[in-house]
Order: C-alpha cells, then sequence, then structure tokens
C-alpha cells in the first residue's frame, strides 16, 4: 500500500491504495463518489471520465496511485461550475440523455469542448463536434441530443462572451 | 477488468529510473502517460512485478532549442502538442498529427515517448518520426546513446531500447520554408488505430524528400525510390507497398490510397 495526497472536488485527501487501484475504483470504492461510471475500463468508451490537474482524462487507466498531489475533479464536483450548468440544463432540453450512464463522462467531455473550442457554434462546426466526441460511446440517444446540446451551449456563450 | 497487483516507485531522475530497471532484473515496466500500458494492465496482457512511473522526472516534458534542431522531451504530451504548447520545428506536421491520435482524454495524458517506446505498428508517432528523419535520446545505466530513426523500431512493439534503457527524447531538424507534407490514415472510427498510413515530407531548403508507408504488420516503410513515388508512378507506389509487407488485396488496396492521398496533400 502507498499513501497518497491529493484534492478531490476541492478537499485534499489522502488514503492509502494499492499501486494496482486504477483511480476510477479509488474515487468510486474509497471515496464514495459514484457518479463517475466504468463502462469498457480500458480507455475507449469514455464513460470515466473526470477531470485531472484541469483536463479531462480516463480514470480507468489512470492509477490512483500516480495521483500524488493531483487535483481531480468528478461530476460530483461541477455544481456551481456555470459551464456545467449551461450544459446540464441543455441535455435536459435536448434529451441528451436516456439512461445516463454516459452521462457523466460525456459532460465531462462537453464541458471540455465549449471551454476549449469556443469558436465552434455555427452548424457547419456539427462534424468538429462529433470528431471531439468520438471518444465517448453513448449507446441510447444515437449523439443527436448530445450534439444539439452542445451546441446549444456554445451559442449561449458565444453571445454572452466573458462567460467563465 | 483490473490490473494484477504490482509494485510502484516514483523515481525523481532519469539515472534513478534506470537502477531501479536494472535491479528488477526485467521485471520492471517503466510507465509515461500509461495510455497504452494501463490498459494493457488492466486486461492482464502484461503483468510486470513492478512499474516505474517516469512522471515526476525532471526535465522529461520540456523542448530545447539546439539551433538547426529541436529535442523534444519524451514526456510532452500529445495534447501539447497539438495545441502548440511546445515549439514545432515541422512547419505544422507534428501538431495536426498529435490532434489526431485517440481523444483529447488520451492526448492530455498520453506522450511521445511513451508512444514511440510502445511502438505500436498502427500508432502514429513512430510513423512520424521516421518520416522526419527523427534522432531517438536514449539513457541507461552505461551512459547515453543516439540511435537514427530507421534504427530505432524493429518489430511490432518492439524497439532498440533495452531493458533498463529510457528514451528521454527525440531530436527532430528544423524544417526549412517552403516545407510541404502529407499525412493520411485509414481509421474505422475516429481515434482508433490506424488500418493505414501514407505520409510524405518535402522540404526543399534542405533537400529533404521522404515518404512513409505505416500501420503495417511491423516496422514503418521508408519509402526507396522517393523520384518515382513523387512522379505518380503507380508501378513504384505498389512496388513500394508490397515492400512494406502489404501484400493482401486489401491491405495493398489501402496502403496504396492512403500514401496517394499523402502525395496529393503535400503537392496542395
Amino acid at each position: 500500500m502507498k499513501t497518497i495526497h491529493l484534492t478531490i472536488n476541492g478537499q485534499p485527501a489522502s488514503a492509502a491504495v494499492e499501486p494496482r487501484t486504477h483511480l476510477a475504483d479509488f474515487l468510486r470504492e474509497h471515496v464514495g463518489l459514484t457518479g463517475t461510471h466504468l463502462g469498457c475500463e480500458h480507455g475507449v468508451c469514455g464513460a470515466c471520465t473526470i477531470e485531472l490537474d484541469g483536463a479531462p482524462a480516463r480514470s480507468c487507466i489512470q492509477f490512483a496511485v500516480r495521483c500524488e498531489g493531483a487535483t481531480v475533479r468528478t461530476i460530483e464536483g461541477f455544481d456551481d461550475d456555470m459551464a456545467m450548468t449551461q450544459l446540464r440544463a441543455a441535455f435536459t432540453a435536448e434529451h441528451a440523455l436516456q439512461c445516463g450512464y454516459c452521462t457523466p463522462g460525456m459532460l465531462v467531455t462537453a464541458r471540455d469542448i465549449v471551454q476549449r473550442l469556443p469558436h465552434l457554434v455555427n452548424d457547419a462546426d456539427e462534424a468538429r463536434i462529433r470528431i471531439e466526441l468520438a471518444g465517448n460511446l453513448c449507446r441510447c440517444t444515437g449523439y443527436q441530443g448530445i450534439v444539439r446540446a452542445i451546441q446549444r451551449v456554445l451559442r449561449e456563450r458565444g453571445a454572452a462572451p466573458g462567460a467563465a | 477488468m483490473k490490473a494484477a497487483a504490482f509494485e510502484y516507485t516514483r523515481p525523481a531522475t532519469i539515472a534513478e529510473a534506470c537502477a531501479q530497471l536494472v535491479a528488477s532484473g526485467g521485471m520492471a515496466k517503466p510507465m509515461a502517460g500509461g495510455q497504452s500500458f494501463g490498459p494493457m494492465l488492466n486486461l492482464r496482457l502484461v503483468q510486470p512485478e513492478s512499474v516505474v512511473d517516469l512522471n515526476a522526472l525532471a526535465g522529461f516534458n520540456g523542448v530545447r532549442d539546439e539551433g538547426r534542431a529541436m529535442v523534444i522531451g519524451a514526456g510532452v504530451t500529445h495534447a501539447a502538442i497539438e495545441d502548440g504548447r511546445v515549439a514545432d520545428p515541422t512547419c505544422g506536421l507534428l501538431p495536426q498529427v498529435a490532434a489526431n491520435i485517440a481523444y483529447r482524454a488520451v492526448r492530455n495524458r498520453g506522450t511521445l515517448g511513451g508512444s514511440l517506446a510502445h511502438a505500436d505498428p498502427a500508432a502514429d508517432w513512430v510513423n512520424t518520426m521516421l518520416l522526419i528523419d527523427a534522432v531517438y535520446l536514449i539513457e541507461g545505466p552505461s551512459g547515453r546513446r543516439e540511435v537514427a530513426s530507421g534504427d530505432f523500431m524493429q518489430a511490432a512493439f518492439s524497439t532498440a531500447l533495452a531493458d533498463d534503457e529510457i528514451l528521454s527524447g527525440v531530436r527532430i531538424a528544423k524544417c526549412g520554408p517552403g516545407t510541404q507534407f502529407g499525412y493520411y490514415k485509414f481509421c474505422r472510427k475516429v481515434g482508433e488505430f490506424a488500418e493505414a498510413i501514407g505520409a510524405v515530407l518535402l522540404d526543399p531548403s534542405r533537400g529533404v524528400r521522404r515518404a512513409v508507408i505505416g500501420a503495417t504488420a511491423g516496422a514503418p516503410h521508408l519509402v526507396q525510390n522517393i523520384a518515382a513515388v513523387l512522379a505518380g508512378d503507380s508501378a513504384a507506389i505498389a512496388a513500394e507497398v508490397r515492400a512494406a509487407g502489404c501484400d493482401e488485396p486489401y491491405e495493398f488496396q489501402m496502403h496504396a490510397v492512403a500514401l496517394q492521398r499523402a502525395l496529393a496533400q503535400a503537392r496542395a
């Protein structure tokens, strides 16, 4: 066992972990943050996508022991986040989920898209949004609602420059 | 799907990392970004006794300007190259290639050096480094050595690295004005490993004309009869694709077309 110290959703945390424990299992089983979902457990489906040191990462192929000093933000840590608030409303309005299994990872990726690529506000940018979403699999929606929700938020933010 | 148990170390220097690899007697594996190694551990395709984490190594993720060339540290992530957070000596080739590796969440963690040392034939960097004739910078218990671009990858998942050596970076010559390139890959889905890769680099300022056929069964193939291939000679292209080991009609066709599309991009 190795003891790690990290920040999770703004709170300092420390725990003894086995090196083989991946970050998603650590978050779900040791910290009780079950909003992070596990699909394929080999980095393909995107369900477990969280924010690690400010950027999206797959928590199923990141080992918790490597996260000494890291800053982790899970879906539970975005309650007050402006972009995520907009995305939650847009996902509801556009029917961007059915079962919800992929949604936590989908939202983390969606937030990265609207923040990193704010210029994708035109209809013609749909293809690029779909490319950016290619690492998050959804088996309910056919993606149409998800793409529309992201487009809606991109346009909302484009209309109000400076939105954080 | 969980990894088998392993020991874990996090050395602060390359010397320390090499010492730990030596001490393991070949039973340790170095881990950089872990975006291929992590899945392989979870799938139990690999079950090392210990993992030597390279993420904390000092000076591993920087870029050094050497005048006519630049050294890019092995720990630089695909996303850093994609975003232009590290200088690009290739007139746009490296950022374009980086932007199409896997998915953003993977590019945020995956590293140039990790991908090269892993040496998946269908990965982008092993093919790109041969195209741009990068020099591999290797450190080990007996010091530093350099390996030419054509000598690093020896077969699928097999490189010139010894068990106790670490790739510290690659030296890339700066491309000059008028550089043109093409890079085309067939993927069954965005972000998947390539089925076929064609790549072309033309830098008239240095007299460089190179082309690569990648995502083969082994190491990438450097086009030999470059003049004829650049002239669009279909018999010459066919001969190169066969020399790359792509004989099956389906494979042959994809690799030939990938190379032709890369040629068209470079000429555009």
